[in-house]
């Protein structure tokens, strides 16, 4: 039997009456002979930050990915917004797709090497012609929000650190003002101490944008530092969601409490 | 903060040599035909002479200069060479871009097609076009370079597959940029390095192939000469002159050498493997030594320094002593040295690394010399942070998990399978008697991880050294993976040497916590002091206030959603 | 926000250990795909040789009649190449006459071309092979040695030596290590002849003017990959397990080499062909190589198509022979073997 849950309680102003930043109903993955996910069904609504959780196998990346472009569902339906993605076709297209942004998890993969920040940033803005002098303005009040210096837009991604470049990712991500940006792991590769500039930093950035997030780790108290909501995926399906102030001192699903119980330092740890 | 790769030192000695000889053999090419094409060309009665003080390298049977004639011959040589492997170079860089343009089907059928075609020694196309047209300059430049161009296409084709995977392509490609802008901004400036390189190895390969069809008559034809046809000229005045053969030989050998020259250097300016240079270390002479009084210390390091040679102090001077059956913990981020210092007390330094200590034992084995193979082996366990590489992915897994028993305890090989396989049942691994047949990617991390550990303590280890062995588990599996390590330390008492980044897991497992930064330790806890919180050092500090907290105090508010669950 | 919960965790079919694909045995699928690679070269030699008389610029009768051919002897080559008969019906029955292994017969001597391929084939397969069988035999523990001895650093003068030794050889072209090599041991020295088949010991030195190069050439892609095993983390691992340097090296680093090493040796070997045609003029050697220049050099297609497909399909052979021996050595390689480098 499945069943569907609703944020019991109002949420808050802002999407409250918007229509979903992004959703997708029955999706399903196959790779090769290998089902990934099964006939999954989530809702993000605008605005919030949602987190997705689980474990290796889980589906959590496949998920992200699909939403993005990168996989093809070989089920189901994806919408970004209220318009169902495979029913839309070219230039159309191209402008829907853009509403939803990608980080990645590899500061050091992410950008090019031989393009500034700036012509990566405009980029984004312009995939023509990609030149920075044209939107100058908005490049460098795009790394204002993630607290980098304007005169960052004529330096290379080497003279970077790992911390730094990510900030510059997820600028990339915001600059378009995209309806849903996933972020594919964003702190995973990172030092304890750079995470912990990342997830300040997300949450200063919540205030100043309109985007919802899919924010996706295999690491609980990150996400609780970070999101709104919680989804906990475990072998390509969803087993609990909910909002991060319930799922955590409240876990409904035998999985979810194994994970919890699983953090070292949680009540639930114990070595014996 | 990473260095750019263009400060790497560029002029080598070996691109160097291959640029000053280069430039030689143009200069040559430009300025030798117009000032040596009297003695090169024109007909004297001086057949056949040795060398001497006019002729440096004698006649040919026509009273021409040979060595006048061999440097002459340089401007057509090169000039063919270049003509050819530009064809190859940039005929295979377009086909393989457009392979990648294109859609699947046509890749792969393109990419079989190649296949077959890059199996062809190239001399076979040469053959059918020198068959097709008749043997002159033009068609030996034609035929090599067609006959390069599958190998180039193919590579090409590779290598953007390769680059078009990586994230920002990707994202360019989410970003809506279209497929011949990301090849033309993206893929081909960072595969531009790669090219040149083969382009170098390409250039080389065309110089004798097309000199070695000049050799056997199909390529350039007589009264022209490039080096190749006059080597097969001296082949007439072989028995009477065999100095002829040096001027030619001398010339194509030096020309390919130069390429080459500038092509290795140009790989390994790419590649930084390469740059490392050995460190000089003299192992101490007595394998043994013994603890001071009062010493009772399983494990003492005492000063241990730690440093590229002619470079930077990675390790400064650090010092800790582990009891018998106590868990230490070295916690520090990237950079901090701590799996330098882990790996220096295994006994497994990197080569390039320079390594000094007033003090470096595990019992009484001193690690500055050479200890006995066989009891370092026995006493000592290790466990690696990434379980996808740790194993030798051809051998199957009960061979390798029972190499110390069989070479080191000299057990059989039937006794050690069935020792393996109880140890492998004691860490919860089902199917053990299976899993040893099995090939090491048939496990999943988690398991091959626990059997990691089952064949370490198979010998009863006093210490077991572990670096960051969960670190690329997931959290479940690392749960697992601590409570048996717990586990071996309640029942065995083993010591343990844990390495990690995470203070939420060693305050869980450990008795003392080393932080380090930087090289050097900042800090010295005991688990009880970290669980109070009573840290000193502002270091360990904005490292535990960085760890994001896991709260799950009960919501204040009744959340009001109603939930059902089915079964699980 | 919503969400579905499946109750049920679904067990998808996990992926079925060692099958990719519906039904067929990995072995039956590996021969069908070389089979096919197999009949693809065929096809194309075909074609190829095929078309190397109609594509002959000018009148392709007139070229291969010679200059200074009569009006009438060049209308009696237009019948033999049979070149009045529209395009598809010449390739009929230049197929059918493969087919049937009958080549034609050479313009200049009369001799049945497949008498002529016979006849010299063996020539060219004496020196092929010896060459590499000793190239692979001295090349690789060679390769090996140097890595092994060289790693971290040590021994730099072996490592610079070995560099510049191999550079060296690998820099002197086969027909010019050939010809140096008849005018240092044959004409000056003496000690083995100078040309033709006649001796045993004529085979010594065609045979070595072959083997120097892509032995130096292999001795540094074995010490390049040896060098890259090194540095894996399994050896590692046996490292920290001490089992000793032998120990380590056959059974955690010679295995893990031997993929990357065949399948480029492979494609190695099979340019061996190449250098076996010029290696045969530099020492009149009677083989197919010497068979191809002559032929080419007076014209006489018959010839020069039948062992232009010989020498195609040897090519693709050794390809073939290097992905059965990778297969056996290590199952895994049934799904791609040497095309996949």
């Amino acid at each position: 039997m499945n069943i569907t849950t609703a944020t019991g309680h109002a949420p808050a102003a802002r999407g409250a009456a918007r229509p979903p930043a992004a959703s997708v109903k029955g999706l399903t993955v196959t790779f090769g002979h290998t089902e990934v996910l099964h006939g999954v069904d989530l809702e993000i609504p605008d605005g919030r930050v949602v987190g997705l959780v689980g474990e290796s196998g889980s589906g959590k990346s496949t998920l992200g990915k699909t939403l993005v472009g990168i996989n093809k569902p070989s089920g189901g339906t994806v919408r970004i917004g209220t318009r169902d993605l495979s029913t839309v076709q070219g230039a159309e297209r191209t402008a829907m797709r853009r509403e939803v942004q990608y980080v990645p998890q590899d500061p050091y993969a992410s950008l090019s090497p031989r393009r500034t920040i700036g012509q990566t940033l405009a980029e984004a803005l312009d995939p023509h012609r990609a030149d920075p002098r044209r939107h100058r303005e908005r490049i460098a009040a795009a790394l204002d929000q993630v607290r980098l210096e304007p005169k960052s837009m004529d330096k290379y991604p080497h003279q970077f650190s790992g911390g730094q470049r990510q900030r510059v990712a997820i600028a990339r991500a915001l600059i378009l003002d995209p309806k849903l940006v996933i972020a594919d792991e964003i702190t995973s590769a990172l030092d304890v101490s750079v995470q912990a500039e990342i997830i300040r930093l997300l949450q200063s950035v919540r205030g100043e944008t309109d985007s919802a997030m899919l924010f996706i780790s295999h690491n609980l108290a990150v996400v609780q530092q970070v999101c709104d909501d919680v989804v906990v995926m475990y072998r390509g399906s969803i087993v609990e969601a909910g909002p991060v102030e319930r799922v955590y001192p409240n876990p409904q699903h035998g999985y979810t409490r194994k994970l919890l119980a699983s953090v070292p330092g949680s009540p639930g740890f114990s070595l014996d | 903060m990473m260095p750019s790769p263009l400060t790497r030192r560029f002029w080598s000695p070996t691109m160097t040599a291959g640029v000053l000889i280069l430039a030689a053999l143009v200069l040559t090419a430009l300025f030798a035909p117009p000032l040596l094409r009297a003695d090169a060309d024109t007909l004297t009665g001086d057949a056949a002479l040795g060398p001497g003080p006019g002729h440096w390298l004698g006649t040919d049977d026509f009273g021409r200069d040979v060595l006048a004639r061999a440097l002459t011959a340089t401007r057509l040589t090169l000039a063919m060479t270049a003509g050819a492997a530009g064809i190859s170079v940039f005929a295979g860089t377009a086909i393989g871009l457009a392979i990648w343009l294109s859609t699947q089907r046509v890749r792969e059928a393109a990419l079989r097609l190649l296949e077959t075609a890059v199996a062809y020694p190239s001399l076979i196309f040469a053959l059918v076009i020198a068959a097709i047209l008749e043997p002159s300059p033009t068609s030996a430049v034609l035929a090599i370079g067609i006959s390069g161009i599958p190998s180039f296409a193919r590579i090409t084709a590779n290598l953007a597959s390769s680059v078009s995977h990586s994230d920002y392509v990707v994202t360019a490609r989410l970003l809506g940029v279209s497929p011949l802008r990301i090849a033309l901004r993206h893929m081909l400036p960072n595969m531009a390095e790669p090219l040149l390189i083969l382009s170098a190895t390409v250039f080389a390969l065309a110089l004798v192939e097309i000199s070695a069809l000049s050799f056997i008559g199909l390529g350039v034809q007589s009264p022209d000469y490039d080096f190749g046809r006059l080597l097969n000229d001296s082949l007439d005045s072989l028995y009477t002159q065999p100095l002829t053969t040096v001027g030619p030989s001398a010339m194509i050998v030096l020309t390919g050498l130069s390429i080459m020259l500038v092509g290795d250097a140009m790989a390994a300016h790419a590649d930084p493997r390469g740059q490392r240079r050995r460190a000089v270390r003299k192992p101490e002479r007595n394998q043994t030594v013994a603890a001071p009084a009062g010493d009772t210390a399983l494990v003492r390091v005492e000063n241990l320094r730690i440093s590229l040679p002619g470079g930077p102090e990675l390790v400064k001077g650090v010092s800790f002593g582990i009891e018998p059956g106590e868990v230490v913990a070295l916690v520090g981020e990237s950079g901090s040295g701590k799996s330098l210092t882990a790996m220096c007390v295994a006994g497994l330094p990197s080569d390039e690394l320079d390594v000094r200590a007033d003090t470096l034992r595990i019992g009484d084995m001193n690690l500055l010399a050479r200890p006995n193979r066989s009891r370092l082996a026995q006493d000592v366990g290790i466990i690696y942070q990434d379980p996808g590489s740790t194993f030798n992915p051809s051998l199957r897994l009960g061979g390798q998990l029972t190499e110390v028993l069989r070479t080191h305890l000299k057990m059989g090989r039937r006794q050690a399978r069935r020792r393996m396989a109880e140890a492998l049942a004691s860490v919860e691994i089902t199917q053990p008697q299976q899993r040893l047949r099995q090939h090491p990617h048939e496990l999943s991390g988690g398991m091959r991880q626990r059997a990691m550990i089952a064949a370490s303590m198979a010998t009863k280890p006093k210490l077991l050294i572990a670096d960051e062995p969960t670190t690329a588990l997931d959290v479940t599996v690392q749960a697992e993976v601590l409570r048996q390590f717990r586990r071996i330390h309640r029942h065995e008492g083993t010591a343990m040497l844990f390495i990690s980044h995470d203070l939420a897991v060693v305050e869980e497992l450990c008795d003392t916590v080393l932080v380090m930064r930087h090289g050097q330790i900042v800090e010295r806890l005991t688990a009880a002091q970290l669980r109070q919180r009573e840290v000193t050092h502002p270091y360990t500090r904005s490292l535990l206030a960085a760890i994001p907290a896991l709260d799950l105090a009960p919501a204040t508010v009744g959340a009001g959603t109603i939930f059902q669950e089915g079964t699980q | 926000m919503t969400a579905t919960i499946a109750t049920e965790a679904k067990r998808a079919p996990g992926p079925r250990a060692g099958r990719r694909g519906p039904g067929l045995h990995p072995w039956v699928r590996f021969g069908l795909r070389r089979l096919g690679g197999l009949l693809l070269s065929f096809a194309v030699l075909t074609i190829v040789t095929f078309l190397i008389v109609p594509l002959i610029p000018g009148d392709p009768a007139a070229v291969a009649a010679g200059d200074g051919a009569s009006a009438a002897q060049i209308d009696r080559m237009r019948q033999e190449l049979g070149l009045e008969q529209p395009l598809l019906i010449q390739f009929v029955d230049y197929f059918r006459g493969i087919i049937t292994l009958d080549l034609g017969t050479s313009f200049i001597s009369g001799e049945e071309v497949s008498h002529v391929i016979f006849s010299r084939f063996p020539f060219t397969a004496q020196i092929a092979l010896l060459a590499i069988v000793l190239v692979l035999v001295i090349a690789v523990p060679a390769g090996m040695g140097v890595a092994i001895l060289t790693r971290g650093g040590r021994l730099p003068w072996l490592d610079h030596g070995f560099n510049v030794v191999t550079g060296f050889i690998y820099a002197v072209p086969q027909y010019v290590m050939g010809t140096l090599l008849v005018v240092v041991f044959a004409v000056t020295l003496g000690w083995f002849p100078a040309a033709g088949a006649a001796t045993l010991d004529s085979l010594v030195l065609p045979t070595a003017g072959l083997m120097f190069g892509p032995a130096c050439v292999i001795a540094r892609v074995v010490r390049r990959e040896t060098a890259v095993v090194l540095d894996k983390d399994y050896v590692r691992t046996a490292r920290g397990w001490r089992l000793g340097a032998a120990r380590t090296h056959l059974r955690y680093v010679l295995p893990n080499l031997i993929t990357t090493t065949l399948t480029l040796s492979g494609l190695i070997l099979a340019a061996q062909l190449g250098g076996a045609v010029v290696i045969e003029t530099v020492f009149a050697w009677p083989g197919l190589g010497q068979g191809i220049v002559n032929a080419i050099l007076q014209r006489d297609y018959p010839v020069i198509r039948g062992i232009i497909l010989v020498l195609g399909l040897l090519a693709t052979l050794i390809i073939i022979l290097v992905d059965v021996v990778l297969a056996v050595l290590d199952p895994r390689n049934l799904g791609g073997g040497s095309h996949d480098a």
